[in-house]
């Protein structure tokens, strides 16, 4: 039976372990620094401080994503507040030379650069943080104390209350409050109730909820057993991306720890609630990312969505009321009822509150990982932290929502990142992939790029989405290609209406959105292409795609 | 005493099997075990074979059409055997802006290899996926498991130059 008191405990060795040691020499090895061979990087400095018998006061300790992605590998030296970047596995032995000394002026990094500085933390707390490997870590943090404390001292009620007073939304892209999802799936009758954590991260450029499961584990485990603590459920599944495998192999470590401490199982801190967590895997499919079709796949069937209602707070899992929520959505519960929620609320504006992490990349200086207030203006997510556009080019549009949002223009750049803000711009949050896009790219073959996506991805149940993406698809390439003519341009605004409309499930619903982005924001780009086949037509010039 | 092999179970029951069965196991022996007996099958066998498919329907009690057609809903699952070394480019939003296009262009105009083909020699299969999360490191792809960052065109054909030079030998 673990308390409070033990928590404490874990806690206050850890720390006093932590400060024997005067200098914490981090290493990210979360999954884009990995592939830059951060793990020799780690493996040289163990050795360099051997040799160099620093072992009393330094410690090599491998921590999860620091944000900077672009600047990869990253080390940092905690006390000194030191940031190196770019670090190859030949500089560890000049960085514990430098330490207590004057820092290796050639790759250190900025950590007073606006890119750190005006970042606020709530998800990403922990990431680069702690070592995502060790529970004690993650305790040491004040982690699992939100579930011990509000497993003796609150009703699940009075949890539904604290999430729905926070004003917290879901971060998966529709927005809707978390609060009210609580409230209903507690209300709803069934002899077992599921918690689902969607880590399916299909949205291409996205890559958020990947860092939170390889750098803070536990986090997802803990709100995932206050989501079942508030809704009556027992049992959770994290249903994640095959294609993560350190993603998974973290989790499952901390599934085993979480276990064998009593954070997860029979009687958590001694009360009469039960939690289990499992995995379930995807396979590949962009579809999954809807609730209904995700829970189709954790039943083992093909995941294709179907009607709602009923709804999964209703009837979800094998029919039982399920409660569905994304990564960063339960990432934020422990912090929420740690602070309370009026802490939260203070947090962002008036209908969108808290913070959200975005992935930013593309044609961006800084492509990584960042988290801000909601509410802050796109120009300084992009150009004060992001960096701006590199190589000297000009910006020309952000793509925010994946293959279901749309493109934003110059001109909307100081609307504030809010989900009814650029909802009003023709795009939507999303679940935080930014991709900037500079003067070179084409908005015609960015359009064409999502619109394959979505043909890709149909999970071929209703006709709108199949035949429709196909069709549009089909006639952008004729576009790009100068071979359309004004024609195929309105064939082409009157089927993405007929899809809007039709289609089943989000997928479809929203797939017209990158072309009526472009269309509304870049129209002279359609317009000449259409020129050029117009003229191809009529005979004048071969068409530009050169298809004769 | 040797275990009868299972009624539709024309592959010998070797380890690569046993993989299989301990994760059906592991969930009961439930039909929703389906997705998960599947990764483990491609995971032991490198790719889903038809004799596989059968045994894992007998094994869980589901129709075989059901089966194929869940293995072929997913991206992930391949029925083809792969080439002895695998290229995933990813094709994800950042990749695309960073010029992943240029990289299957030259895949397949230098050894005529597409999404989803393998060299006549078995040595390399090239793949696409959507987005494999290291947009940071845009364009990227997989090169035998592991993730390679910020490619050009002439890195990965040299990549599946050496890689199809070992074959010679």
């Amino acid at each position: 039976m673990i308390s409070i008191e033990d928590l404490s405990q874990i806690s206050q060795a850890e720390r006093e372990s932590r400060e024997a040691v005067a200098h914490q020499i981090n290493v990210c090895v979360a999954a884009s620094c990995l592939s830059l061979q951060s793990d020799k990087v780690k493996e040289e400095l163990e050795k360099a401080v051997e040799a160099k018998g620093k072992k009393d006061c330094c410690k090599v300790r491998g921590v999860g994503c620091m944000g900077l992605c672009a600047a990869g590998p990253l080390v940092a030296v905690e006390n000194e507040k030191v940031l190196y970047q770019g670090v190859t596995p030949e500089d560890a032995p000049a960085i514990v030379d430098a330490i207590g000394a004057e820092p290796v002026a050639r790759i250190q990094g900025d950590l007073e650069a606006p890119f750190f500085a005006r970042q606020q933390k709530i998800v990403l707390e922990n990431c680069g943080r702690i070592d995502p490997e060790r529970i004690e870590e993650y305790i040491a943090a004040d982690g699992y104390l939100a579930l011990v404390d509000t497993l003796t001292a609150m009703t699940p009620i009075g949890v539904v209350q604290q999430v729905t007073r926070s004003g917290l939304r879901g971060r998966g892209g529709a927005g809707y409050p978390t609060g009210l999802k609580w409230a209903t799936v507690n209300k709803s009758q069934g002899t077992r109730k599921f918690v689902i954590c969607n880590a399916d991260e299909g949205d291409p450029g996205a890559f958020m909820d990947r860092a939170v499961l390889e750098s803070d584990p536990h986090r997802i485990l803990e709100g995932m057993a206050l989501a079942g603590y508030a809704v009556g459920a027992s049992q959770g599944f994290v249903y994640v991306r095959a294609e993560y495998p350190l993603a998974i192999k973290r989790l499952k470590l901390a599934i085993k720890q979480a276990e064998k401490m009593g954070l997860l199982g029979a009687n958590i801190g001694g009360t009469t609630f039960s939690f289990n967590v499992d995995i379930r895997l995807g396979a590949g499919a962009f579809v999954c990312g809807e609730e209904t079709a995700l829970i189709a796949s954790v039943e083992g069937g093909r995941g294709t969505p179907r009607p709602r209602p009923p709804y999964p707070a209703e009837s979800g899992l094998w029919g039982y009321p399920t409660l569905i929520n994304n990564v960063e959505t339960l990432a934020n519960i422990p912090t929420i009822l740690r602070n309370g929620p009026e802490w939260f609320a203070k947090i962002g504006t008036a209908k969108s509150r808290g913070t959200k992490v975005f992935a930013l990349a593309g044609a961006i200086t800084n492509t990584g990982l960042i988290e801000v207030p909601m509410g802050m203006p796109l120009r300084d997510i992009i150009f004060d932290i992001g960096g701006g556009v590199p190589d000297g080019k000009a910006f020309k549009a952000v793509q925010t929502g994946g293959p279901s949002g749309g493109c934003i223009p110059e001109s909307g750049l100081d609307m504030p990142c809010d989900y009814e803000s650029l909802a009003k711009l023709g795009s939507i949050m999303g679940s935080g992939g930014m991709i900037v896009m500079d003067e070179t790219s084409s908005m015609v073959d960015v359009a064409k790029f999502f619109m394959e996506f979505c043909m890709d991805e149909s999970c071929g149940k209703c006709v709108p989405c199949r035949v429709g993406t196909a069709q549009m698809h089909e006639l952008l390439r004729q576009i790009s290609a100068g071979e359309a003519t004004a024609r195929e341009l309105a064939l082409l605004e009157h089927l993405c209406d007929v899809v809007k409309s039709t289609s089943l499930c989000g997928l479809g619903q929203s797939a017209p959105n990158p072309v009526l982005s472009t269309l509304h924001y870049f129209r002279g780009e359609y317009e000449s292409k259409i020129a050029a086949g117009e003229a191809a037509a009529a005979g004048h010039t071969p068409p530009a795609g050169g298809a004769a | 005493m040797t275990p009868e092999p299972a009624k539709g179970a024309p592959a010998p029951k070797d380890n690569r099997w046993r993989l299989v069965e301990a994760t059906m196991r592991r969930h009961g022996h439930k039909s929703h075990a389906l997705i998960e007996a599947l990764h483990s099958a491609q995971e032991a066998y490198g790719f889903l074979e038809n004799d596989v498919l059968r045994m894992v329907a007998t094994e869980l009690r589901i129709p075989l059409s059901k089966v194929y057609g869940v293995a072929t809903f997913y991206n992930f699952f391949t029925l083809k055997p792969q080439g002895r070394h695998t290229c995933v480019v990813c094709t994800g939003t950042a990749c695309y802006i960073k010029g992943a296009d240029q990289i299957m262009n030259v895949l397949e105009k230098k050894f005529d290899l597409k999404s989803g083909s393998t060299s006549p020699d078995g040595q390399v299969s090239v793949l696409t996926a959507r987005c494999i999360g290291s947009c940071g490191l845009a364009p990227a792809a997989v090169l035998d498991g592991a993730v390679a960052a910020k490619l050009t065109p002439a890195q990965v054909v040299a990549k599946v130059e050496e890689w199809m030079s070992h074959d010679q030998h």
